[in-house]
């Protein structure tokens, strides 16, 4: 098979602009007809690069930001317990693990793990029983293998429902952890 | 003579309303929640003497106000007499009239110089029974209010042999605010700031200080605030991570509460005078303790713990030794206890035990171990004891939203504490002494 000469010229071309050679000169402007005096300062030639540069840095920037709160969103993501329950569910250990690989990728990042409750139980016994559902997450994400010093637990027992409703599906959502970042947003990275 | 025959008509009407003592006693919780005043047909010869109070001129606050306390506290059957037989003061020749209403007493006020002259005559014997004149502030005194209570508080002593508890407040919550507010749901006062979350309100002794949690971002230390000074401290061994459920020792030196963090709640005693010596008294290992309340002797501390699954009430020494159940319950069918309080006479408990995942009061006497259900329509919760150790304020959502009642817990009779939005946590203070009467927040 043999390459045309257009093609070759292509390649050329590309291979060229690969290497970092110039782009082949644009075909010059022609000159105004009459040449009046003085010309208008020429304008300075249009050099673009750093605007395209900046362009495509805004774009990895968003690209990255967009990553990142993707990212942020993962580590945000509620889990829900059973009634006066603490334990970890299993439909809830797989947002777990992604938070846990998460942070293995970002040393710099700390969480806040809040414990709520729905408001059926005692208003006391909720505070503890908060408290005890944040620490669950927390010692998963150890047993996952973050170190203890980076996850932070509080409880608010039933003081902040997420749903204000008095029937279960209120209840269902409002018994959860949630996960607010409190050091090392800025750099967040997804895992590997 | 008319007039009579109407009363004795309106009282033969009322009749289907009324049980006979015995019947109350063995029902729970439900006796009709009436406004106003109960009529003297309640009356049981041999159980309660029957009292009226006297109308008069002048002290018109004053005798709503005593007529009020002697109807909420219950040892003295109230009849009523809302119209007077004879316009004047005093009795005269109208003991018999009384009578024949079913009163045994009559509870007379008579404006005197600086306060006023109460009088219990006995309408059997035709005599004054007791008289005594008090000092009283002026009806826009402060402490006016509390000193009234304070005398229907010596007029039930005279009546009953027991003071009644007029001279007494409740703090509460509402809206992330501690309120504080008379016996009869009157001066309802806030006494932390807006825009915070304050919980779990609790008395010292001596009525001049009270602690609470303040709950800030998911943590929160115990305060420790004086309604005299206005001075607030944070407990020793409450700074850090969240504080929970305080309560004082009778002697007003130390304060118990539950300490959460990441290895579980549990519960630990500091002293609030010298400001030292956090002590902790259980080891949960990641099961929850709380709640505490001491016996009036200060020697043991009821609380709640979740070592053997839902949470239920259990005892230890006040070092925290020998802890073993209180209530006993059956593992997988007796619902969550909480809310705990010791009686002021160290016989009972009161707490709330989840019936079909609805909480309802309950009573365990200390020394037999007995469970008693006291209430069983609605939602009711976190229990508090009156000064006089049978009446307790509660939480319950029976009219709608959540509000304070008070059960009379040997007749089963309710009524409403009236405060000014929903309201939850209730705290009962003692009987007030008079350092106490003029303070506000």
């Amino acid at each position: 098979m043999r390459a045309s000469p257009k093609l070759m010229l292509l390649v050329a071309v590309a291979f060229a602009a690969a290497c970092g050679g110039s782009p082949p000169p644009e075909e010059p402007a022609p000159e105004p007809a009459p040449a009046p005096a003085p010309p208008p300062p020429a304008p300075e030639p249009v050099d673009d690069s750093a605007e395209r540069e900046r362009m495509e840095s805004e774009r990895m920037a968003r690209e990255a930001a967009e990553r990142a709160s993707a990212v942020s969103a993962e580590l945000a993501t509620m889990i829900n317990f059973e009634y006066d329950q603490a334990t970890v569910r299993p439909a809830d250990q797989g947002t777990l693990d992604r938070k846990a690989a998460i942070l293995s990728a970002n040393p710099n990042v700390r969480l806040r793990v809040s414990g709520h409750a729905d408001e059926r139980g005692s208003d006391e016994y909720n505070l503890a029983l908060g408290n005890r559902r944040a620490a669950a997450a927390k010692r998963y994400l150890e047993n996952k293998g973050i170190e203890g010093s980076r996850v932070e637990v509080v409880s608010y027992g039933e003081e902040r429902p997420l749903n204000p409703g008095s029937d279960e599906s209120a209840y269902a959502q409002n018994r959860r952890d949630e996960f607010e970042v409190t050091a090392g947003a800025d750099s967040i990275v997804a895992p590997q | 003579m008319r007039r009579f025959l109407t009363i004795v008509a309106a009282l033969v009407t009322a009749a289907p309303f009324v049980l006979p003592r015995s019947l109350q006693a063995l029902a729970q919780d439900t006796s009709q929640v009436r406004e106003g005043v109960r009529v003297g047909v309640e009356y049981q010869p041999g159980t309660r003497p029957g009292l009226v109070v006297l109308p008069g001129s002048g002290l018109d606050s004053a005798r709503a106000i005593v007529r009020r306390d002697l109807d909420y506290t219950d040892p003295i059957e109230k009849v009523v007499v809302a119209d007077a037989p004879s316009g004047g003061e005093g009795l005269g020749t109208s003991y018999g009239i009384y009578k024949t209403l079913g009163a045994e007493l009559a509870v007379e006020l008579v404006a005197a110089p600086g306060g006023l002259t109460a009088r219990l005559h006995d309408l059997n014997a035709s005599r004054v029974r007791n008289e005594q004149t008090m000092s009283l502030p002026a009806s826009t005194d402060p402490g006016y209010r509390l000193e009234v209570h304070r005398i229907a508080d010596e007029i039930t002593r005279w009546a009953s042999g027991t003071p009644g508890f007029a001279a007494s407040r409740l703090l509460f919550v509402s809206g992330g605010r501690i309120y504080r507010v008379d016996s009869d749901g009157d001066q309802a006062i806030p006494i932390t700031a807006a825009g915070g979350t304050a919980l779990s309100p609790a008395w010292a002794p001596d009525g001049q200080r009270i602690a609470y949690t303040r709950l800030e971002a998911g943590r929160g230390g115990v305060v420790v605030h004086s309604l005299v000074s206005g001075a607030a401290l944070v407990a020793p061994g409450s700074q850090t991570a969240l504080n929970i459920t305080p309560s004082f020792s009778p002697d007003g030196r130390t304060l118990a509460f539950a300490h959460s963090d990441e290895g579980g709640t549990d519960i630990f005693t500091s002293n609030i005078v010298d400001r030292c010596c956090a002590q902790r008294l259980t080891v949960g290992r990641y099961a929850d303790n709380l709640s505490p309340t001491f016996s009036p002797d200060g020697r043991r501390i009821a609380f709640i713990s979740t070592r053997a699954g839902p949470p239920q009430l259990y005892v230890m020494a006040a070092n925290g030794t020998d802890q073993e159940l209180l209530a006993p319950f059956d593992f997988g069918a007796t619902g969550s206890s909480n809310g705990p309080e010791w009686s002021p006479d160290g016989a009972n408990v009161v707490f709330h035990r989840e019936v079909s995942r609805s909480p309802q009061l309950f009573l365990v006497d200390v020394a037999g171990r007995r469970v008693r259900q006291l209430t069983s329509s609605g939602r009711n919760e976190d229990p508090t004891w009156a000064p006089d150790g049978r009446h307790v304020a509660f939480v319950s959502d029976r009219s709608g939203r959540r509000q304070l009642w008070i059960i009379d817990i040997e007749t089963g009779r309710v009524r409403q504490l009236a405060t000014p939005g929903a309201a939850r946590l209730p705290a009962w203070s003692r009987r007030l002494g008079r350092t106490a009467v003029a303070t506000n927040p």
